[in-house]
């Protein structure tokens, strides 16, 4: 009988400092989150600064916290697995040190993790991947279409030219002085709205997979500027639903002609804006039409967290892919496949 | 009694462990090296070289700042996932402290200093008495108009030490004159055995969860924030 396989996962990539347990790849042990969305809100956004002083300050409670609720100590883990990129690299590098040290201490193998390959995994944690797979990451710093052949074979054919999609949300949530995280609380006017201004959709070329959300964002400025300088009523639903209503089509729209392209057995949403109920809505009723698995994992695994880190890094263990003590952060890592 | 110390406050690195009172090995480099890189391999490193297990340690010295926010963080957060995992207690030393720890035969003010930009420093000042260093004037970040005004306060020849001394050292020569005094090139680089001797001595033992680097400076975007707070508060 095979033994299991327990990996520790760490992510700190962003503003959630995170610790997990996950077991055989497939089973969340346990799943510890430390949010510093209370303190970042002061800012209207992340500052890195902050987040890295943040991170500091939590990263050895909530690798205590997963192992206690793990109920396992260092010696029965099999290897500990890090985001080594993308995000912020004074935030990278809290996560990436003290996986380094706690690997080192306890002697332990240590896999560096891309956080999209993360976001990816995070679904094998709800039901195994079935290949050719489609993955839509959708969040504040991650807009791309990802199609995988098989288990770490990895080919983008989409990504964002400009602002990714959680960007757009948080910019034109501040044009409409909502409060920060901007996502959900645009995703609320939308659905309560009972009417929506008409914007832009941004196909770029007709064979392109790629977004582009920043067009859409200033035609959302130039909106409020206008009726402003008429000395009209900004209806905050109305722009909230129809700017809602252009990104959701578009990616709905480009997720759905790939998936057919590429003849996918299985289609995946991930990342932060993937918890948007009107972009899940419509992803799932266009997915039942044409038969095509849908799946979006539940929103703790949808925003930033270790389990899905942990996911990843437990293919790559089992690949053979091995980090070493001078792991770097990498802010604009690419993703590589590790099965090539 | 064995003890790691480990200091990569600022550019330099320095790792060292020390067993009964003598360094075993001790690692000191100077290059614009990123600690992510360098620090961990080196930790290994001396313990290998010395055949010392990680789970055979007392205690884990770390400089604790000021200095470049992510160089501390680094330091910290291997020491504190170091002591925590291996249940050793974890004691800090501010890397000013640390560098007066290298020179402390000095009859004077020991100054160690560390450049924070736009002529500005982190700075403090120490007194060697009675076999302990004694803070007469507390770490800070200051403007070096400032510093050098603190420092004429006290009658005592001033000792400065720090590779980043050489940056001001005109400065500190004008204002000073020979009250000036600048320690040699092989006391300006932290040295992690020095952080030890310091750890030993007078520190104190910290709840290592809740250990967290001395910046000695809030970040920008707090201090932004704060003075918005003050204006609103004003208003209202
Ligand atoms: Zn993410």
């Amino acid at each position: 009988m095979k033994k299991d396989l327990y990996i520790l996962g760490i992510e700190t990539s962003c503003d959630e400092t995170a610790a997990s347990v996950v077991k055989n790849g497939t089973e969340i042990v346990s799943n510890v989150v430390a949010s510093q969305i209370k303190s970042q809100k002061r800012f209207g956004g992340v500052v890195p600064e902050i987040a890295s002083r943040h991170h500091v300050e939590q990263i050895t409670l909530v690798i205590e916290e997963a192992l206690q609720i793990a109920k396992l100590q260092p010696k029965d883990l099999d290897a500990v697995a890090v985001t080594e990129g993308p995000g912020l690299v004074g935030a990278l590098l809290i996560g990436i040190n003290a996986a380094k040290a706690f690997a080192f201490a306890n002697q332990l193998p240590i896999v560096g993790v891309h956080h999209i390959a993360g976001h990816i995994y995070a679904n094998q944690l709800i039901q195994p991947m079935e290949f050719p797979m489609l993955a839509l990451i959708v969040s504040g710093g991650h807009t791309e279409l990802v199609l995988m052949k098989e288990h770490g074979l990895f080919e983008l054919i989409g990504e964002t030219r400009d602002d990714a999609a959680g960007e757009a949300y948080d910019k034109v949530a501040r044009v409409l002085g909502l409060s920060y995280p901007g996502g959900p609380e645009i995703d609320r006017l939308a659905t309560e709205s009972d009417g929506e201004v008409e914007f832009p959709r941004a196909w770029l070329e007709p064979e392109s997979y790629d977004f582009s959300f920043s067009g859409l964002k200033s035609s959302v400025i130039n909106y409020k500027h206008n009726l402003e300088q008429r000395g009209e009523h900004v209806n905050p639903h109305h722009v909230a639903a129809g700017f809602q209503a252009s990104v959701v089509d578009v990616l709905t729209t480009k997720t759905v002609r790939a998936a057919q392209e590429f003849n996918v057995k299985q289609v995946i949403a991930a990342g932060g804006v993937a918890a948007n109920k009107q972009l899940r809505t419509s992803l799932e009723a266009k997915f039942k039409e044409l038969n095509i698995p849908f799946y979006v994992p539940p929103i703790s695994l949808c925003t930033d967290n270790a389990a899905m880190i942990a996911a990843a890094g437990s293919s790559m263990f089992e690949s053979g892919i091995r980090g070493t003590l001078s792991m770097n952060g990498r802010p604009g890592m690419e993703l590589v496949s590790w099965n090539k | 009694m064995i003890w790691l110390g480990i200091d990569t406050a600022n550019i330099p690195l320095s790792v060292a462990i020390v067993k009964d009172g003598e360094i075993l090995i001790e690692e000191n480099t100077s290059m614009a090296i990123n600690h992510s890189l360098r620090a961990m391999p080196a930790i290994d490193e001396v313990f290998q070289k010395t055949g010392i297990a990680p789970s055979d340690i007392n205690a884990i010295a770390v400089s604790e700042g000021p200095g470049s926010y992510t160089g501390v963080r680094i330091g910290v957060t291997i020491a504190k996932t170091l002591a925590w995992t291996l249940n050793k207690p974890l004691i800090g030393v501010s890397s000013l402290k640390a560098l007066a720890a290298n020179a402390l035969y000095f009859n004077g003010l020991l100054c160690p200093i560390i450049d924070a930009r736009r002529n500005n420093v982190y700075a403090g000042a120490y007194r060697f008495e009675n076999g302990k260093l004694t803070a007469i004037i507390e770490d800070g970040h200051f403007s070096l108009g400032e510093l050098i005004g603190k420092l004429k306060s006290f009658k005592y020849p001033v000792l400065f030490i720090g590779k980043d001394t050489s940056l001001h050292k005109d400065q500190l020569i004008d204002e000073l004159a020979d009250h000036a005094v600048f320690a040699p090139i092989q006391f300006n680089l932290p040295r992690a055995s020095s952080l030890i001797h310091a750890a030993q001595q007078f520190e104190e033992k910290v709840d290592i969860h809740n250990f967290v680097p001395e910046y000695r400076r809030i970040a920008e975007a707090e201090a932004n924030w704060l003075k918005a707070q003050e204006k609103g508060n004003d208003h209202g």
